[in-house]
Formats: C-alpha cells, structure tokens, sequence
C-alpha cells in the first residue's frame, strides 16, 4: 500500500509540472502579443518598453521566465500583466464565490442524484422511472450557462421571485448569500443530477443481481433493510468516487460558465476576464490551482479504491 | 427468454428501454453476427430511432440553409438589415425597433425566428449557425475518436516506455481544467492564428476550436480503450496470431481492433453531444467560433448580452441546441443497450 500511495504522489507532482510548462508555453509561443508594450502603456517610448522589457524579465530565455513565475507563484507574489496587481489575492478575495458555488451545488446534485436515482431503479420500467429517464436526459442536453440564462430572465427578471445574480458575501448577509445562489446552484447542478441519477440506477439494479442480496433476502431481512443495508451501500460506492472527480473539477475551472452568466466574480470568471486580455500570470495560477484539485481529489480517489480493493494496487 | 452469449440468464430486469426480447423464432438461427443481433435490437427500439430521426432532419435542415437564405428569407447570414419593415398581421413593422429592440418571430418567410440586435434573421442565422456547431461537432468527435483509438490500443499492446508516456500525457490533458484549457488556446490562437511554416491557419478559422475540442476528449475514450487492449492481448488469439508470424501492426488492426470496436461505437455519439456542448460553451466564452460568424454557442451568447431584452434571440438557438444534443443522446442510449445491454458507458464534463 505504501508503494502505491508514493507512485501516485510521484506521478501526480510530475503531472502538475507537466500542466505548468504546457500553459506557459501555450501562451509563450503562440504569438499573443508583447506584454511589455502592454504593461508600458500607449504612449511608451521605445526606451520605456525597452526597460519594462528587462524589469519584468521579458528578455531573458523562455526557461528562466518560467522558473521565475513557478518561484513567484510559490512565494505568493505574482503580479498581473494588465492591474499589476498580486494575483493570489485577488483569487482568495474571489474564493467565497467559487467555494460556496461548488460546495453547495455538489451537496445538491448528490442528494437529488442518489434520491433519483433510487426511485428510478425501485420503478425500473414503471411510469415514474420511465419519467425520470426522460427528465435526466433532457437534463444532460441543456448547456449549463442557456439553462442559467433561461433562469435568470424567467425567475429572476419577469417573475422576480429571486435576485438575479451577483453574489453576497456569507458573513454579510446570510439570507442575501442564500437567494443569490439558489439559482446558480439549481443551473449547475442539473446536469451531474441526470448524469448521477442514471449511473446509480444501473449500479443499483446490478447489484440487486448479486448473490449477496440474495443471501441477505434469505436469511429473513426485510426488503427495506436489503436495499439500504445492501444495495444501496455498495450501490454508492463508484458514486461517491465520481462525486470526488466531478467536484474537483468543478472547483478547478468547472464553474467557470456559471459564474460567468450569473456574474459571480468568482475564481472562474477571474480566469476568463484574464484570458481575454491575454493575462498570463492570473490564467497560469487558476489553472495549476484547478489541476491542483483535479489530481489531489483523483488521486486520493485511487487510494481510497486502492485501500478497498486490493488487485488495484498491483496494476495501478 | 432468448440466449444471447455473455449474458446470463436471469439478469434481464424489466427496464423500458433494455430488455428487447428477441422473437421465437430468431432462437433457431444460428451464427448471427454481432451487429446483425445489435441492429436488430436497435430497430425495435422506436425512442431511440425517433430521436435519431430528428437529430438527421436538424442536420438535413441545416444544409439547407443557403437555399433557406437565398429563396425564403432572401437575406445572407452576416448581412444586417436594421431598417427594414415587415408586415405582420396586417401592419407594417419595423424591424428594431426605436428603443433598439429586435422584432420577435414573425412566423413569416422574412424574419421566421425574429431578428437580432444588428437586424439579422435569425431563422437564417440558426441554419448557417447549425452548420458550424454541427461540423465542429463531428469533425471534433471524429478527431477524439481517431486518435483516442490509436493511443488506446498502441498504449495497451506495447506497454512499457510507450504506455507509460501516453499515459502520462492522457493524465495531463485529462487533469487539465477542459474548458480553461480550451479558452486558453481558442483566445491566443484567434489573436495571431498560427504559422506552423507548411501551413497556415487564420485567427478565424473553424479549424482551431474543431482541433482543441478534438484533443481535450481524448482521454476519456483513449483510458478505457487501453485497459481493454490490455486484458486482449493475452488472449489465445493474440498468441495464436503471433504464432503464425503476424507483426504487430497487423495483430493490432485485424486481431484487437475488432473486439473494441462495439466500445468505439458506444462512444461516438457520447463525444459528438459533448462535442457540440463544448463548441457553444468555447463560443459563449469568445473562444469558439468568431464573430460575426454564427454558431448557436455564439448566436447564444449574443442573446444573452441583450437579456433582458428580446428573449428569442436566446430561446430560438438554445432549443435548437437542447433538441439536436437530446437527439444524439438519447439515439446513442439505444446504440449502447442495443450493442451491449449491461455495459454502463459515461462521459463528463
């Protein structure tokens, strides 16, 4: 086990590492224009440009800019090609957004999904699995920010029932923190309700298959206690896996189109603000950051299904 | 209840759109095929085929926008017409109105879907839109498939150095936030575009958002496949192929292709309805498809800077969208329980 544990930890540094010079580099070859004549401003001389060039570093070989950034971001003092201005700041200062946003969308759509799923698989074939089939697939087809378009001018414009968009802070006001994300929470979390509902349906009516159930049916125990006790426990098992995946990813970048349509001013919308004026340092941080949370949570996924199932280990 | 090889009798359930049993007499025939016995299970699944018929009338629909444009509506994708009027129910109707707002459907020839903010047709832009979104879509899924199928089964045969290298590369697209990354190269390539010496590829191209929506899905196809070749190659045709000489490449296309081809199949509608899903979130995002080039992510976007104005510059290509990626999703459903009833296949963003 502990060879294991070590082998993913090596490869998930080694993958980070990858993931960082791949974004450098994206930005660094494709010709995206000079940031120094970005950071001079409009009326620089070619003196001016000159020195910007040299003070930030622009001149030196692309493999010393980069173990420059990587040392910055360690040291916590990256600054912004566009605001200059310290770019883990302003993601802590951005973090409440994305955290509330992913947490509590996370917490719904895996209690809706096991819920649906349940139901769909005690009902398979019947009326109301039959309509929750429907509903899911209706539900993985709808783009996150259309359906958070569509919410946010129905409830929030015309009917007015709840604030459209913006988020405020869970200390300042928590009933304010609480209307502004239902809908959020609601546009991001039906499309992992669909997918989940439908994974545990068919986990579920496979393991009613097994002989354990039977078993467990023989020796007398109610059908109640079979299903909870039982199915449903070893039913939840690569759910809750998935859940840990698709959080992470969520986390990392995933919620990027939520924010956007709600205008959360969260870590995402960070990043695509800074994409669109081609800000190196902001998109590099948030993206280690998401891939950070990808490998962290895959990787301790593995070990969990490592600790639980010995044959993995070996061919991990 | 009818012998199928691999499936144990008795672990039917009585799922809607699963247990298609197969007709008395068919139990007689013996020596059908594979994708004989699927199709079969296919035709009989009428959801799934109606749903697949709607996804073809959306792409037949779709190629006929130019004669849609230039024979109904008589007005180009690209082309504004923000003081035309139109007759509506026996008045005469501007087209923006003073305020700026764009007429909503007319349910006429000439602006069938209402216009937008810039006095386009809508109903035209959703056709010539649909073009794009669809190409990108399949040209993209086509690409995942491709080099997904040549990693997994390359990965899985050699081992070794090769598999641990694509491995590795597979964990780095795959850990790499997908839409970030697709934003990332969409916004800086759109800039300069890209001159890679033999060729060149404008900033405007369809051809950047096809290539990275093509990559990022590969890891999804290319691990599964490999975990297969993997378990294959040790099989008794495997050695028996090697035992009359065959080399490698032909082990691997006429020995192992075939039996992951059903898992290759299962897949190419799953990637296409992530395909076209990732294209409108790119193109919400300006990293997809340029303006003033319609897509539906992009005619999307449009709609949704004007809110709260008009709402069917927004509804007219979401639905669209909704409709076509239900479509293939729900056909693809009945692809993967004809192929394989028990096989549990999914995707995620």
């Amino acid at each position: 086990m502990a060879r294991f544990v070590v082998r993913r930890l090596i490869s998930m540094v080694a993958v980070l590492v990858a993931i960082s010079i791949l974004t450098f580099v994206i930005f660094q070859v494709i010709p995206n224009g000079d940031p120094a004549l970005r950071l001079a401003g409009r009326t620089a001389t070619p003196e001016n440009i000159a020195s910007v060039r040299h003070a930030w570093g622009f001149d030196k070989p692309i493999y010393v800019q980069y173990l420059r950034t990587m040392r910055n971001i360690f040291d916590g003092s990256v600054i912004s090609y566009t605001q200059e201005v310290n770019v883990e700041d302003q993601i802590r200062g951005d973090l409440p957004a994305t955290l509330s946003l992913s947490i509590g969308a996370g917490v719904i759509w895996l209690f809706f999904g096991i819920v649906f799923g349940v139901i769909s698989a005690i009902k398979a074939g019947r009326f109301t699995d039959r309509a929750l089939t429907v509903l899911s697939m209706i539900g993985v087809s709808f783009p996150v920010f259309f359906l958070g378009a569509l919410l946010s001018y129905y409830v929030g414009y015309k009917w007015g029932v709840l604030p459209q968009g913006n988020y405020v802070p869970l200390t300042q006001d928590p009933v304010g923190w609480l209307t502004h994300l239902i809908m959020p929470w609601a546009a991001l979390s039906v499309l992992f309700i669909g997918i989940y509902a439908r994974v545990l349906r068919n986990n579920f009516l496979d393991t009613m298959n097994e002989d354990f159930v039977r078993t467990a049916r023989a020796k007398g125990l109610s059908e109640r206690q079979v299903i909870i006790r039982h199915v449903l426990r070893n039913s939840l098992v690569p759910i809750i896996s998935l859940w840990g995946l698709d959080f992470a990813a969520v986390i990392g970048g995933g919620a990027i189109l939520t924010e956007s349509v709600f205008n959360l001013q969260g870590v995402g919308q960070y990043a695509a603000n800074s994409i669109q004026q081609l800000d190196v340092p902001p998109v590099l941080v948030i993206t280690m950051f998401g891939a950070f949370f990808v490998v962290l949570l895959s990787a301790a996924v593995d070990m969990v299904y490592a600790f639980l199932n010995p044959r993995v280990r070996l061919s991990g | 209840m009818a012998v199928e090889p691999g499936v144990p009798a008795g672990t039917r359930l009585p799922g809607a759109f699963e247990a298609v049993p197969l007709a008395p007499e068919e139990r007689h025939i013996a020596g059908i095929g594979p994708y004989r016995l699927a199709l079969r299970r296919l035709r009989r699944n009428r959801v799934a085929l109606a749903f697949g018929a709607l996804f073809l009338l959306i792409v037949g629909l779709c190629l006929l926008a130019p004669i849609y444009s230039h024979d109904i509506a008589h007005i180009g994708p690209n082309v504004g017409e923000p003081n035309a009027t139109v007759h509506v129910g026996g008045h005469t109707r501007q087209v923006l109105n003073a305020n700026g707002v764009p007429i909503g459907p007319t349910w006429h020839s000439r602006f069938f879907f209402g216009a937008d903010n810039e006095g386009r047709d809508v109903a035209v832009r959703l056709l010539y839109g649909g073009r794009n979104s669809l190409q990108i879509g399949l040209v993209a899924a086509l690409l995942t498939i491709a080099l997904a199928t040549i990693v997994g089964l390359v990965a899985g045969y050699f081992r070794g150095i090769v598999d641990g290298v694509l491995s590795r590369a597979m964990d780095v697209i795959w850990s790499y936030p997908a839409v970030l990354l697709g934003v990332a190269l969409g916004t800086s390539l759109a800039l300069g575009g890209l001159d890679l010496g033999l060729f060149q590829v404008s900033g405007s191209s369809l051809g950047i958002p096809t290539a990275i929506i093509g990559i990022v899905y590969v890891p999804y196809v290319a691990k599964p496949l490999r975990g297969q070749v993997l378990g294959l190659r040790e099989r008794e045709f495997v050695d028996a192929a090697r035992a009359q000489g065959y080399g490698s490449l032909r082990i691997l296309v006429s020995e192992i292709l075939p039996n992951v081809a059903s898992t290759i199949i299962v897949f190419v509608p799953l990637i296409v309805a992530n395909a076209i899903l990732l294209e409108a979130a790119l193109s919400y995002l300006g990293a997809g498809v340029r303006p003033p080039n319609p897509s539906w992510g992009t005619m999307i976007a449009d709609g949704i800077h004007e809110l709260p104005g008009a709402i069917h510059e927004t509804l007219v290509p979401g639905i669209m969208l909704v409709l076509t990626v239900l479509g293939i999703n729900v056909f693809g459903d009945g692809v993967r329980d004809a192929l394989d009833p028990r096989a549990t296949v999914r995707i995620e963003r």
